[in-house]
């Protein structure tokens, strides 16, 4: 049965006299940012107009695109094609793929330096973390790590580059001075993903069939907390933690649970969590809008990505993308 | 009948089911404990079973809970509206109703006023049911709690006059028991109130249909869209139109001697 429907948004208010009011509220100038999603399945990147909240665009690239990043100056997007063994450089002004990198096979993810040249990157089947210049597109070093390394990050302060290995299930401490493996912290099962706090005195590392997620403290690489997760009416077995995003007011960390379908919400200070905020099918990253107030989700299975309301905590919309959706940067 | 005594029945009218709904707080709470058990209960154990596709109105994924709320505001106003009904028909409960057909109103006016009347009574009902489960975490837009009124009156007097039309034609049906057995809950479990059509569509083909020919789906699927501010013009022209079919027939099936037998 298709009806048909219209919205009675602007009729109802209209009709109370709030008229003015709402719509004062409804039109306050926001830029307009993009969000950028790499759509593993459809070779793809969609855009998504966070005002309109619908996609604009698609664009063709790199086969299997998982990890994106911008750079420094948001003026051009990496995009982990990683079937096609490459990092692909897009110039963001007119969406042409103007680079490719030898990134090494498989990558998956990878993180920026401070200093916008260096690219971390973590190749899936040859245990290795490639660091390359972007700017002259050469190999500055290949460094061992454990079996399938995936999550990449580097220290806000540029000192650290970590990377996850999902079956040796460590963090790997790299110094980027001299792009030596110094150190390993053994976390559960499967690590996907490390996030830097603002300030990089703390790492958050997720592990995916462990279900928990670890909180570093970065001075001593020790474990100072591990966060468990139990959803009402989910198995355990389904919480899956991946993608971690934390507020740089240091109020909130969120957690994508995988195929739990929810995002945890948890209190960055006492590591307590909040809230689960139900989104769609097998989540795996986020990112923030400029102003930290909305949240978006790529749910893979069900090929769409979940806008939340920060403030409120409350999911308001989703919004259909390709097939498999892994990857999202937000451009403001 | 001028305005001004077509305004003072009503006005009456209004008053007595106002009065007896203060009158027996026991009934207003069974009607709202039915809703709350399904909701608590029922929908506790379902939270997973729905998230897989996106359904207008909602915008993003829900958990059971959230989708049945329209439905089970539906099921306080089916309630109410049969009940109410019934007692127009036989006049079990108060002995009133054939004082207020001696009035020299028209016939029609009366029932219709006395339909208005429950049906306003019945949305008290719907609204400590919604604030019930704004507190359980079911949280429409705000707005929503306006925009939905007019769509709950609209299905409260479709139900009203089917439950009048239904009880004056179908002299079996005599009692409550029956009505329930019957009536109500067949309307109830054969509409989207509780699984979306599609749903139902996956189990059965001919399940689908029944429920998509069910006014009574079509009442819930006008509450649920209005909760969320927007407009389902079928849904609206099927509840309307069935309004006013069964208001015709119901008053114009309305015999009171039937009461006497």
């Amino acid at each position: 049965m298709k009806a048909l429907k219209f919205p009675l948004k602007p009729i109802y208010p209209a009709l109370l006299g709030c008229a003015l009011l709402s719509s004062a509220l409804l039109s306050s100038p926001v830029m307009a940012e993009k969000a950028y999603v790499s759509n593993e399945k459809d070779d793809t990147i969609s855009i998504i107009d966070l005002e309109t909240m619908e996609v604009i665009n698609t664009l063709d690239v790199g086969e299997r695109p998982r990890g994106i990043i911008f750079s420094q100056d948001r003026s051009k997007l990496y995009i982990c094609a990683s079937d096609s063994d490459t990092v692909q450089i897009m110039d963001l002004s007119d969406h042409s793929i103007i680079a490719e990198l030898p990134s090494g096979e498989d990558p998956e993810q990878f993180a920026l330096h401070p200093d916008d040249r260096r690219l971390y990157i973590a190749n899936e089947d040859d245990a290795l973390v490639t660091v390359v210049d972007t700017q002259t597109h050469e190999v500055l070093a290949q460094i061992d790590v454990g079996v399938e390394p995936e999550g990449m990050a580097v220290s806000p302060d540029g000192k650290w580059a970590l990377s996850t290995s999902e079956t040796t299930n460590m963090v790997h401490w790299i110094d980027t001075e001299t792009n030596q493996l110094i150190d390993n912290t053994l976390v559960d099962q499967r690590p996907r993903h490390v996030e830097f706090n603002k300030s990089g005195t703390i790492v958050w590392a997720s592990s995916e069939i462990g279900g928990t997620v670890s909180i570093i403290d970065v001075d001593s690489r020790q474990i100072q907390h591990k966060l468990n997760f139990k959803i009402k009416g989910i198995h355990p077995d389904k919480v899956q933690p991946v993608g971690v995003r934390l507020t740089d007011d240091g109020k909130y960390a969120f957690i994508a649970l995988g195929p739990a379908n929810h995002i945890a919400v948890v209190d960055a200070k006492t590591y307590e969590v909040i809230d689960y905020l139900l989104v769609g099918r097998r989540v795996w990253h986020m990112d923030f809008n400029g102003d930290q107030s909305k949240l978006l989700t790529t749910n893979g299975i069900s090929g769409d990505v979940s806008v939340i309301d920060v403030n409120k905590l409350k999911v308001i919309k989703s919004v259909k993308v390709g097939r498999y959706p892994w990857g999202v940067r937000i451009k403001s | 009948m001028t305005i001004r005594t077509a305004w003072i029945c009503f006005n009456g009218l209004l008053k007595r089911e106002l009065l007896r709904f203060v009158q027996q707080r026991s009934r207003f709470f069974s009607a709202l404990v039915r809703p709350l058990l399904w909701l608590v209960v029922f929908a506790s154990g379902f939270r997973a079973a729905l998230g897989i596709a996106i359904i207008e109105p909602y915008e993003t994924y829900i958990t059971y809970e959230v989708y049945i709320v329209p439905g089970l505001c539906a099921m306080i106003i089916l309630f109410n509206g049969m009940q109410s009904s019934l007692s127009m028909v036989y006049d079990r409960e108060m002995g009133s109703m054939r004082v207020l057909l001696v009035s020299p109103l028209p016939r029609p006016f009366l029932l219709l006023a006395k339909m208005l009347a429950s049906s306003l009574i019945s949305l008290l009902q719907v609204y400590a049911f919604l604030m019930i489960a704004w507190v359980w975490g079911i949280e429409p837009p705000l707005w929503g709690f306006i925009t939905a009124l007019p769509a709950l009156l609209l299905v409260a007097l479709m139900l009203s006059a089917i439950g009048l039309f239904i009880s004056a034609r179908i002299k079996q049906l005599e009692n409550f028991a029956g009505v329930m057995n019957f009536v109500i809950f067949p309307m109830f479990f054969l509409s989207s109130a509780l699984y979306p059509l599609w749903k139902m569509r996956e189990a059965s083909e001919w399940l689908y249909w029944i429920c998509a020919w069910n006014p009574f789906s079509h009442g819930v699927e006008l509450i649920r869209f209005s909760l969320y501010q927007q407009g389902n013009l079928q849904a609206l022209l099927i509840v309307s139109g069935v309004t006013l079919v069964a208001s015709v027939l119901a008053v114009s099936g309305f015999k009171p001697q039937h009461a006497q037998r």
